[in-house]
């Protein structure tokens, strides 16, 4: 599966980036959405997938029975996810504020400092 | 010795205070710190002179091998004696000649703490110390040229100054360092006496131009010498102090310091006794060419520097000797020169010569102290000016190589240099009187002072040279390397250098009669200086701004797709780069996949593809939302249900904030070509290829085994949690959280604050008609 995931995770990338270059802040901001799925899905996969096997103990017992998949990863993509989330709020709120300020939905119409 | 040099940047750093309780005479209570140390350096005299070499140790950082260890030997005690002796007059002078100047305690502040860096460059035994002084120079001088900063004109030149002065000293600094690594110490005494090492090292050559580059910029060798002449912009006792004894001459006590280390090879005599000689018969050839006193000045003063660099590079011991000597003859009568030049300035208005004329009437006393120290300019018996000329046509004439043309050129210098004497010493003094902007008087005796002293040393050194014998063989000795006693005397005999003075008096006096048809021809040259080094420092410094200003627009533009495209490329090229050369594109994998698992997948490319298509915002957004599903599922098909859940939840309010957001803007417009759309899916597709070879990569190499291990086993047992994520993010890591909820807390507040900012209210307040006093 990794395979698979990693050329998904290439288009995810191709996307957020090919988006992120356009004019437009909304398509900026949507680029940016891709990109932090992207990345954590990155992470996630680099770590191997494991098909059924979630990292939790058993009751009553300290170790987990067997292998299972990789906890670490899923705690930074977690906090990734969260994070990710805090930064796309603001920056959308940002451009609804620069949007009525500028009146334009265009990047190259924010590009002085002064207006 | 340190104490006195450090105690005077603190006496700098009050002067203004000096200033409060004293007035205009504070010149003259700060002139005691150069007085007591000038007499401290004379008892030092006969010690020297004997042969000693005094050393003031002194840590400073001692973990790196950096001292403040002062050196008193002959060439330091000559430099260190002119330093204070004339910064005494200097001070002096100034506080009559800057009388009632708005900004004279700003004056003395730069002129003392100048004074204590010139005075630390020579002392200093250590490089580290040395450079630093060395580069204060530059930046004090930089400021006294500047001082009339209101004058475009002197902040050109004050900054041409630094930039050529400071551009020499970076290559000093890459010079000294290289010399401390081949001496493997930072200390002169120590880099000097191992000569041999030094001259036999491979990266002599290297280290001999940095230091040249440095030495020859700062004392203004063809073809630097633009800068000097420039500096003129200076209040006069500046220039008279810049040249006579301080700044310009560092780069010659540095290549003098040098002599016993790096001297006698083959590059140094060829570098040093070309570049000289070429400086000599430029600076004094150039001297023809002004009118302006303090110019003409300033480019005998070239002439003199160029001379010290060729009998450096001469190295003989006769070279040495007159070495010495002229180099205390020309701080002599050039300061004089300089001080009575700043008299007639003060006390007619004007800096032509060619306005001047009949003063001696009026102004006995500086026709007096000009005519005799013009006469030491020009070489002529029974002055000091004559000893050092005649020893300096000794040497040439016996020099080891270029044996034509070294005295060729030198008897050219010294012609137009006798012309340039008579032309200050008689122009202005005689002849008839001329209208001037102001009626001429007497200078007063705190000007007349420092011309009196240094034109009468000229007489009586003249008269009796033995008096200098002890310093300039001191001096001498520490240039050589070995004691080398000098007995100097007037009269030589008839011989040579005789001769070839006799011949410099007559052609000069001829060029001083037809000055005036000199300077017609000379016109005719112009369009040849208009071409000259300066023309190359104007093409350098617009070529800097140019660059910056391409650098700027290439890198700095603003506009944000630029900026990423870079990034993205370099980051492409580099690590593609090096997975390319390092792993190789092969890899090894088995594909495993599920019909469910491809279907998930391949929605998920769908929804990311559509989003960028969608013209519609709520449709690309609907897309990015199908994407995040698919990527919830991904998690909760691989062993991930925590982040599943998460990635659910944060997924719809997303779509809801940005449904909620982006509602009232516009639908998308077309705003790019389709070239640009091209680019950007090149890039885009780069970047996408490479992080799919990463992950395959990454995949295919483990590197160290993962430390997830550890928390498997303790998650229970230590962090009392089954959930091992969970146990993760609030224990192992639970830094990592913190700051989670930090970020978080923060946007909120930054949404909270843009949400509650209104452009209309701002706007209005903006608004300069609305004036209503808010009250608060």
């Amino acid at each position: 599966m990794e395979p698979l995931m990693a050329v998904v995770i290439g288009i995810l990338y191709a996307a957020a980036i090919y988006m992120m270059l356009r004019r437009s802040i909304v398509k900026l901001v949507i680029g940016l959405m891709l990109l932090s799925n992207a990345a954590n899905l990155l992470i996630f996969t680099s770590a191997g997938l494991t098909r059924g096997a979630p990292p939790l103990v058993p009751e009553g017992l300290a170790e987990p029975l067997g292998k299972v998949a990789d906890p670490l990863p899923q705690a930074l993509v977690l906090t990734a996810i969260v994070i990710a989330f805090g930064v796309l709020s603001f920056a959308v709120v940002l451009i609804r504020r620069a949007y009525e300020i500028v009146k334009a939905d265009d990047l190259d119409k924010m590009k002085d400092t002064d207006t | 010795m340190q104490l006195a040099v450090l105690g005077g940047f603190v006496l700098a750093a009050f002067a203004p205070l000096l200033h409060r309780w004293f007035g205009d005479r504070a010149g003259l209570v700060m002139a005691l710190l150069p007085a007591a140390l000038s007499l401290w350096l004379f008892a030092q005299l006969p010690a020297v002179v004997g042969g000693e070499v005094l050393v003031f140790e002194q840590a400073w950082v001692p973990g790196l091998d950096i001292e403040l260890t002062f050196l008193l030997d002959g060439l330091a005690l000559l430099f260190a004696l002119l330093i204070s002796v004339i910064g005494v007059f200097v001070l002096v002078y100034s506080s009559a000649y800057l009388k009632g100047h708005p900004d004279l305690a700003r004056f003395h502040v730069v002129l003392v703490a100048f004074m204590m860096s010139m005075l630390g460059l020579v002392l200093a035994d250590n490089l580290v110390a040395l450079f630093v002084f060395w580069e204060l120079t530059s930046i004090t001088s930089y400021l006294l040229i500047g001082f009339n900063h209101t004058d475009p004109e002197a902040r050109k030149s004050a900054s041409q100054g630094l930039f050529v002065t400071v551009a020499g000293g970076l290559a000093l600094m890459a010079g000294l360092v290289m010399l401390a690594v081949v001496g493997e110490s930072w200390s002169l005494q120590t880099l000097v006496a191992q000569g041999d090492t030094l001259r036999a090292h491979p990266l002599y050559l290297p280290i001999l131009l940095c230091l040249l580059a440095g030495a020859f910029t700062k004392s203004a060798q063809f073809p630097f010498h633009f800068w000097l002449p420039n500096a003129m912009a200076a209040p006069t006792p500046v220039s008279a102090y810049l040249h006579s004894a301080t700044m310009v001459k560092a780069g010659i006590y540095l290549l003098a310091r040098m002599q016993p280390g790096m001297g006698g090879t083959e590059a140094w005599v060829t570098l040093l006794s070309l570049f000289g000689a070429v400086t000599m018969v430029t600076g004094a050839f150039l001297a023809l060419r002004h009118t302006g006193i303090k110019s003409l000045l300033a480019y005998s003063t070239i002439m003199a520097l160029g001379t010290l660099t060729m009998l450096l590079g001469i190295g003989t011991e006769e070279a040495m000797i007159a070495f010495g000597t002229f180099l205390l003859a020309h701080s002599l009568y050039k300061g004089a020169l300089f001080l009575v030049a700043g008299i007639l300035d003060h006390e007619t208005g004007t800096k032509d010569i060619s306005a001047m004329g009949g003063l001696r009437r009026v102004m006995p006393v500086s026709a007096t102290c000009a005519g005799v120290a013009a006469l030491s300019l020009g070489g002529v018996i029974p002055l000091f000016g004559f000893t050092a000329k005649e020893l300096m046509f000794t040497s040439v004439l016996h020099a080891e190589r270029f044996t034509v043309l070294l005295p060729a050129l030198s008897l050219a210098a010294a012609v137009m240099t006798l012309a340039a004497a008579a032309i200050v010493a008689l122009r202005p003094f005689f002849g008839n009187r001329r209208e001037m902007p102001r009626a001429p008087h007497e200078g007063p005796p705190e000007m007349l002072a420092g011309p009196l002293v240094m034109a009468g040393l000229s007489l009586l050194l003249g008269l009796m040279p033995g008096l200098a014998s002890g310093l300039v063989g001191a001096t001498a000795s520490s240039v050589n390397g070995a004691p080398l006693p000098a007995s100097l005397s007037l009269w030589h005999g008839v011989n040579l250098p005789l001769g070839l003075s006799l011949v410099s008096l007559v052609l000069g006096l001829l060029i001083f009669r037809y000055w005036d048809y000199w300077r017609i021809w000379m016109r005719s040259l112009e369009p040849l200086f208009a071409r000259g080094p300066e023309m190359g420092y104007f093409k350098i410094m617009d070529l800097i701004v140019t660059i910056s200003v391409w650098q700027t627009r290439m890198l700095q533009n603003g506009y944000i797709r630029n900026y990423l495209v870079m990034t993205l490329m370099v980051l492409v090229g580099l690590t593609g780069y090096t997975l390319w050369s390092r792993h190789g594109l092969a890899f090894s994998f088995a594909l495993d996949v599920r019909f469910h698992e491809a279907l998930v997948a391949g929605l998920m490319v769908a929804g990311a593809v559509t989003a960028c298509i969608m013209r519609l915002r709520l449709a690309a957004v609907a897309s990015v939302g199908v994407m995040g599903f698919c990527i919830a599922l991904t998690f909760v098909i691989f062993s991930a249900p925590d982040l599943g859940i998460t990635q659910l939840l944060i997924e719809t309010l997303t779509v809801i904030l940005l449904i909620l957001v982006l509602f009232r803007l516009p639908r998308f417009a077309s705003l790019s070509t389709t070239l640009e759309r091209v680019r950007d899916l090149v890039v885009a597709g780069a970047t996408g290829l490479l992080m799919t070879l990463l992950i395959l990569t990454v995949l295919d190499e483990r590197l160290f085994p993962s430390i997830a291990d550890y928390m498997i086993a303790n998650s229970q047992p230590e962090g009392h949690g089954h959930n091992i994520v969970n146990v993760i993010l609030v224990d192992f890591r639970a830094l990592d959280t913190l700051g989670e909820v930090f970020v978080l807390a923060l946007a909120a507040i930054g949404v909270y604050a843009m949400l509650s900012f209104h452009v209309d209210e701002y706007d209005a307040r903006r608004q300069p008609e609305r004036k209503e006093p808010r009250d608060g």
